[in-house]
């Protein structure tokens, strides 16, 4: 009997690994208020970069979207650059001209060539968008969250569509910590209602079932939404979710490396990796549910 | 007064109460701060320890204060290793006392200055006393290598079951004396850039800059420091079974070797990481291979002795295939300690090499946050498995019998095994499952880690409270302990 008990037990666990999840699964719809067609600019001048506060600064004034790329406005730019034929329909995949990197022959570099690479995936359930052989559009629900399963070419083509771009490293730093040595964009320490991170106890969570989803952008203003009371988490300059809800892609290409680097933690991660300094990087082509990105640009449109 | 001296006198000056002693902190230890992170911080229980022990965690600090954490662990391990090899080996008294009380208030200091300078605030004198206490542990280390120095006549082997050279010196000690000198010299690829701290070197947990491109010199003297303690640490561990199980033969002959070249190639290796980083990680593997297949015959050896004792004592000339295995599971601490071995090369070695051939194809594909799961769970089952063969060792010498020697090493063996299997299917969860859909396997997997882990904590948790009680015990285990070495086979030497 004791054996069989165990048996059981064990298929059990096997089971409860194996259960599918339900990656449509209804979410709450909240307006949280955050336009996130608005951007802010921050000033020139000098700041504190990473962990160990080293000086550093940027000598021009830039701007950086208040929030990150909503699921709406990355399907309004598909359309769009389908349309005009900047972008292309690959197979399983939208993808668009890459001009290359240049190999450097680095350590475990790999060569990114000139060609077309893949921007979203269309056979991924967890993409929020819909497709309908012409046009892209929001999932319900979901419009107002940040654009996810998009690599790093995918990022790109957005902003420069625009004739924006994606902010340096440094750029995304100084954004989310302003001029002092902050930890976290809002001050020294984090509550689990500050951000959207592993196991916050936000309303999309459910980590007996599908675990952390997005939150919507700038949903951690203060705002209280069906009794959850969130903090006012902007950055000093007035950027939200410049901690948690999604990694980040930024723009920087370096030498002997094919990595490009992500910044602020995600939904899937524990608290440490919130914190303003920790880097996240991975091949540009990578895709995931837990990453996005947000655009910067400069007066002279740089 | 007497009462008290006399207690003192076992946990702090006989090679049993030694052990006890450093055994009880590290588990206090990896107790308390084992709550600050993982689920136990996701369920808020950080939160709770945070403030009711008024700690003061900076968030740039974080990494220093792991660095600070693991060496506190380190050292009390090391300690352990170093009481059990002082008895093992035949040492003169006054080395012995000498080694174990330096060690001993070295890895205290360690602990009473290192910890309160991590996590209730910067006082710099009680770094100062981390750093005394991590210099005394060195210091122990080199009056080791001396205490132990295998060119010495008394020590020459008579025994010829046991390996040793034309000359008659034995290679067992030479494999310790390796080990030990090996573990010094990597000791010094950690302090150099540890001395440099806040002169142009910051400290950084290895895992977060393996993909960076180009490191400094001082990062990758702490890489290749971090990576050879533990291997040493483990092969420090294979020797001391070495002697527990009387390892002798035909393959203790072709084992010593292998555990000595390996011991210093593989250091070689690690130090080679500094100047030629690419062709040290051959030397490595090299080294580690030499190492592991002196444990294979370790294991061989151990199995074969097993099974043998095991027909004999049920009056079985020449058991079949399921005879020989009971015979073989009958004592579950003798079996444990190199069945964890075997264990290991499924959880570690064997997926560190799958990693390794498999590293820009697969998991450089991934985001780097995917690949620091690995190596996070790698190291950490790494050391918790070298710690469960020492548990089972010391419950040996501890004198447990009976039921309570088959529970306790049966929930260690299955319960670790657990959780070690479970956090192996945790870490490379990215083969089978995508990011979008893996909460499932998570919760599975966290759920069985935990309840292994769990497991193993409260028979470690009994087993302390158990020695605690007997303290207070007029004639308790201790009195006997007080006085007693830690093997029956002893060295067999001049």
């Amino acid at each position: 009997m004791k054996k069989m008990m165990i048996a059981l037990l064990s298929l059990l666990f096997l089971i409860s690994a194996c259960q599918p999840v339900d990656l449509n699964a209804p979410a709450p719809v909240y307006n949280t208020g955050i336009d996130p067609d608005s951007w802010v600019t921050i000033p020139a001048g000098p700041f504190l970069h990473g962990q160990f506060d080293e000086a550093a600064s940027i000598d021009y004034d830039y701007e950086m979207m208040v929030t990150d790329v909503t699921n709406a406005q990355y399907a309004e730019f598909l359309n769009a650059a389908l349309a005009d034929g900047t972008i292309k329909i690959a197979g399983n995949e939208v993808a668009a001209y890459y001009a290359g990197d240049e190999f450097n022959g680095g350590r475990h570099e790999e060569s990114i060539e000139a060609g077309d690479y893949i921007l979203i995936p269309l056979d991924d359930e967890a993409l929020r968008l819909d497709y309908s052989g012409e046009t892209f559009s929001a999932k319900e629900d979901w419009a107002n969250h940040p654009m996810t399963m998009v690599s790093w070419f995918g990022a790109k083509a957005y902003c420069e569509y625009y004739g924006w771009r994606l902010p340096s490293e440094l750029e995304w730093e100084k954004a989310a910590r302003g001029e002092d040595n902050r930890p976290y964009p809002w001050g020294d320490t984090l509550a689990r209602n500050n951000a959207n991170y592993l196991s916050s106890r936000d309303p999309f969570e459910d980590m007996s079932t599908f675990g952390s989803r997005t939150t919507p952008v700038g949903f951690y203003n203060g705002n209280t939404y069906d009794g959850y009371q969130t903090l006012d988490s902007a950055s000093p300059y007035g950027l939200y979710d410049m901690a948690g809800n999604v990694w980040q892609w930024t723009g920087d290409v370096y030498e002997l490396q094919h990595y490009r680097y992500m910044r602020g933690g995600s939904k899937n991660v524990y608290d440490n990796n919130l914190r303003i300094w920790v880097r996240n990087n991975a091949t540009p082509t990578f895709v995931s549910p837990a990453v996005g990105f947000r655009c910067a640009r400069q007066e002279n449109g740089g | 007064m007497r009462w008290l001296s006399e207690r003192f006198r076992f946990l702090f000056r006989s090679t049993k109460g030694l052990i006890l002693t450093a055994i009880a902190l590290v588990s206090l230890i990896s107790a308390l701060f084992g709550m600050l992170s993982g689920p136990m911080a996701e369920w808020g229980i950080k939160d709770v320890i945070v403030r009711a022990l008024h700690m003061n965690l900076v968030e740039a600090e974080r990494e220093g204060r792991l660095i600070i954490l693991y060496h506190s662990i380190a050292m009390i391990v090391i300690a352990i290793e170093t009481y059990m090899i002082v008895d093992l080996l035949k040492v003169k008294d006054n080395l012995k006392v000498m080694i174990n009380s330096t060690i001993t208030i070295g890895y205290l200091a360690v602990i009473l200055g290192g910890l309160p300078f991590a996590y209730w605030g910067h006082s710099w004198p009680l770094h100062g006393l981390y750093i005394a206490g991590l210099a005394l542990i060195f210091f122990a280390g080199c009056t080791l290598i001396y205490a132990i120095w295998p060119w010495r006549e008394e020590f020459k082997v008579t025994d010829n079951e046991y390996a040793h050279t034309r000359k008659g010196y034995s290679l067992e000690r030479i494999a310790f004396f390796a080990m030990a000198a090996a573990t010094l010299i990597s000791a010094l690829f950690g302090a150099v850039p540890g001395s440099y701290y806040g002169n142009g070197f910051e400290t950084f947990l290895a895992e977060n800059v393996v993909r960076e491109p180009v490191k400094t010199v001082l990062d990758l003297s702490v890489i290749g420091h971090l990576h050879i303690m533990l291997a040493l640490i483990a092969i420090a561990c294979a020797l001391i079974i070495c002697r527990w199980m009387d390892f002798k033969g035909i393959l203790h002959k072709l084992a010593m070797p292998l555990m000595i070249v390996g011991s210093l190639v593989l250091a070689m290796g690690t130090w080679l990481v500094v100047p030629f980083e690419t062709a040290a990680h051959i030397v490595i593997y090299g080294g580690s291979t030499l190492a592991m297949l002196g444990a294979l015959l370790l294991v061989i050896f151990s199995w074969r002795k097993l099974i043998r004792i095991g027909l004999a004592e049920k009056g079985i000339k020449k058991g079949n295939f399921f005879q020989g295995v009971a015979a073989l599971c009958r004592d579950p601490l003798k079996f444990g300690v190199t069945w964890q071995m075997v264990f290991m090369n499924f959880t570690v070695s064997g997926v560190g090499i799958f990693v390794a051939v498999k590293l820009d194809e697969i998991f450089r594909v991934w985001q780097y946050m995917d690949e620091r799961s690995i190596l996070t769970g790698h190291w950490h089952i790494l050391a918790t498995l070298t710690a469960t063969i020492l548990l089972m060792y010391y419950a040996d010498f501890a004198g447990l019998i009976g039921k309570a020697r088959q529970w306790f090493g049966w929930i260690l063996i299955i319960f670790s095994d657990l959780a070690f299997g479970a956090v192996t299917v945790y870490e490379m969860r990215r083969l089978i499952v995508a990011e979008a859909v893996q909460q499932p396997l998570i919760n599975t997997t966290t759920l069985l880690g935990d309840i292994g882990l769990g497991a193993v904590l409260l028979i470690l948790a009994v087993i302390m409270v158990w020695r605690l009680l007997d303290l207070f015990k007029k004639k308790g285990r201790w009195r006997k302990e007080a006085d007693e070495k830690l093997e029956i086979f002893e060295e067999v030497t001049k």
